[in-house]
């Protein structure tokens, strides 16, 4: 079992989406973190507080995109004090961007940061590897990435409701869950509007299935103890 | 001396073309043989890092006086707009202004969005305090009224010498200042627009310069509002001088009674 690779470092293959719909954001991920080909964790929950307002979805190297996030939640906290008022998503995507910029020969995570603020209402940042920030209406990242773009090219429209984003968050990743083999585990999503925060939990195992997708099988007990197959009627 | 741009408010220069040579405020000892002014220093004003047995810094205080010697400048806060202006010793206020320029810069390429004007204030004043706390720096011998817009509309704040910082709806330094801030009052600032508000403070800069007893002044406004395109600018010259006439117009009114 040479593939295993235990000490490998802990990278979170990953789907992250964040989408904006009128009156907020929606954000979701994968739950998979692996080490090499183990699962070192396969509930892990990827989608990260700042702020009250202001949430991160991490991908990449898992040690990097939490010392970022948590160097951020340190330097938003304080800027939360000084301005006397909640920071702005804005802000909150600056400061990742300057911390993924400036040391960018040394980390290696993208991240996706969405978030609600008075001024500007739901947004969404996409921060990739270099250290660009991009403001979009939606942003999707990590390996299974991939295999979105062109799903959203046609699934994406302007100002959906609440829900429609949210079906087309946990649809989307379970999509990829599906195709790539560094995604999986449960779907978590976040959404965030004028009236807060709300998290969701979609288990795996209750996710739609796609083509040739076979249904979970928690034991393999319960396939043995199965009733076999009926006999052929002629 | 371009640093003396008035607010919606404008600025009064004496006769003899600078604040500046107005506003140095004599050295301690001579102020204290002098002496018609209530405080008397004796000992205790001759560094900022020295309290009275009352409680108070004279250094600071005489700081103040610099300011109070020097040209009025007003600022007002109409319902759509505002500016920054300086009184007292012109070089101090340069150095402020040029702090200022510098935090706002820097809060831009840290944070990625424009300075907020509370956060400018309250920076520009920490700056101010700070020179209030060594023996080897001397404090501003000026007040600063800041005006900006920002994503919360206008705001106005003053930064007196001490380093205190308060947001307003008015405010005035320099010699006029207690009338000035009297006339003010009288004055419906949230109804008012930055239009009408450029007249009623020329009319008050008039009115106070016939108190003071100076030589000639020279009346200089800027604003920022939706006018202005929420840039800071010098008020458009035809506004000026309808502004100068109605206060001319108001003054006559004032005297024929």
């Amino acid at each position: 079992m040479m593939d295993l690779n235990l000490d490998a470092p802990h990278s979170m293959g990953t789907t992250i989406i964040g989408v904006t719909y009128n009156g907020g954001v929606v954000l979701g991920a994968d739950s998979r973190t692996s080490t090499g080909m183990y699962v070192a964790n396969r509930a892990s929950d990827k989608t990260t507080q700042l702020t009250d307002n202001v949430y991160v979805c991490r991908s990449g190297s898992a040690a990097d995109s939490q010392v970022v996030s948590d160097y951020v939640r340190y330097f938003l906290h304080q800027h939360t004090i000084q301005l006397g008022q909640p920071a702005t998503v804005k802000v909150s995507a600056n400061l990742i961007r300057m911390l993924a910029y400036n040391n960018k020969n040394m980390l290696q995570t993208g991240l996706i940061v969405g978030g609600w603020d008075k001024y500007e209402g739901g947004k969404i940042y996409g921060i990739p590897l270099g250290g660009t920030v991009v403001e979009q209406p939606f942003a999707i990242g990590g390996s299974g990435s991939s295999y979105l773009y062109g799903f959203f090219d046609q699934a994406w429209k302007e100002n959906m409701t609440k829900e429609e984003a949210e079906q087309l968050v946990v649809k989307a990743v379970s999509l990829a869950i599906a195709r790539d083999g560094a995604s999986g585990g449960v779907v978590r999503t976040v959404i965030i509007n004028s009236e807060g925060v709300t998290r969701n939990f979609y288990p795996g195992d209750k996710l739609q299935l796609w083509h040739e997708e076979l249904e979970p099988q928690n034991s393999l007990l319960d396939i043995l103890n199965a009733a076999g197959p009926e006999p052929m009627a002629i | 001396m371009e640093q003396n741009r008035g607010p919606i408010g404008q600025r009064q220069r004496c006769s003899s073309g600078l604040t500046t040579k107005k506003s140095s405020p004599p050295p301690p000892i001579l102020l204290r043989s002098n002496q018609k002014m209530s405080s008397i220093g004796t000992g205790y004003d001759l560094s900022v890092t020295t309290f009275s047995p009352d409680g108070r810094v004279f250094q600071i205080e005489y700081a103040a006086k610099a300011v109070d010697n020097s040209g009025t400048v007003v600022g007002i806060k109409c319902k759509d707009g505002i500016v920054m202006a300086v009184a007292g010793l012109a070089a101090d206020g340069r150095q402020i202004v040029a702090r200022a320029k510098s935090e706002a810069r820097s809060y831009e390429s840290v944070y990625g969005d424009a300075v907020p004007v509370k956060e400018l204030s309250e920076r520009v004043a920490s700056y101010v305090h700070l020179c209030t706390l060594y023996w080897w720096l001397r404090p501003f011998g000026c007040g600063v009224i800041l005006g900006g817009y920002d994503k919360d509309g206008p705001q106005l704040y003053m930064i007196e010498p001490s380093g205190i910082s308060y947001r307003y709806f008015g405010a005035a330094i320099g010699k006029g200042k207690q009338a000035a801030k009297t006339e003010i009052e009288k004055l419906k600032l949230s109804e008012m627009t930055c239009k009408e508000g450029v007249i009623e403070v020329a009319k008050i800069i008039y009115k106070l310069h016939d108190e003071a007893k100076d030589k000639a002044f020279e009346l200089e406004m800027s604003w920022i509002c939706e006018e202005s395109k929420r840039e800071h600018q010098k008020v458009p010259d035809d506004l000026l001088e309808e502004a100068k006439t109605a206060a001319k117009t108001a003054l006559e009114e004032m005297d024929a009674d």
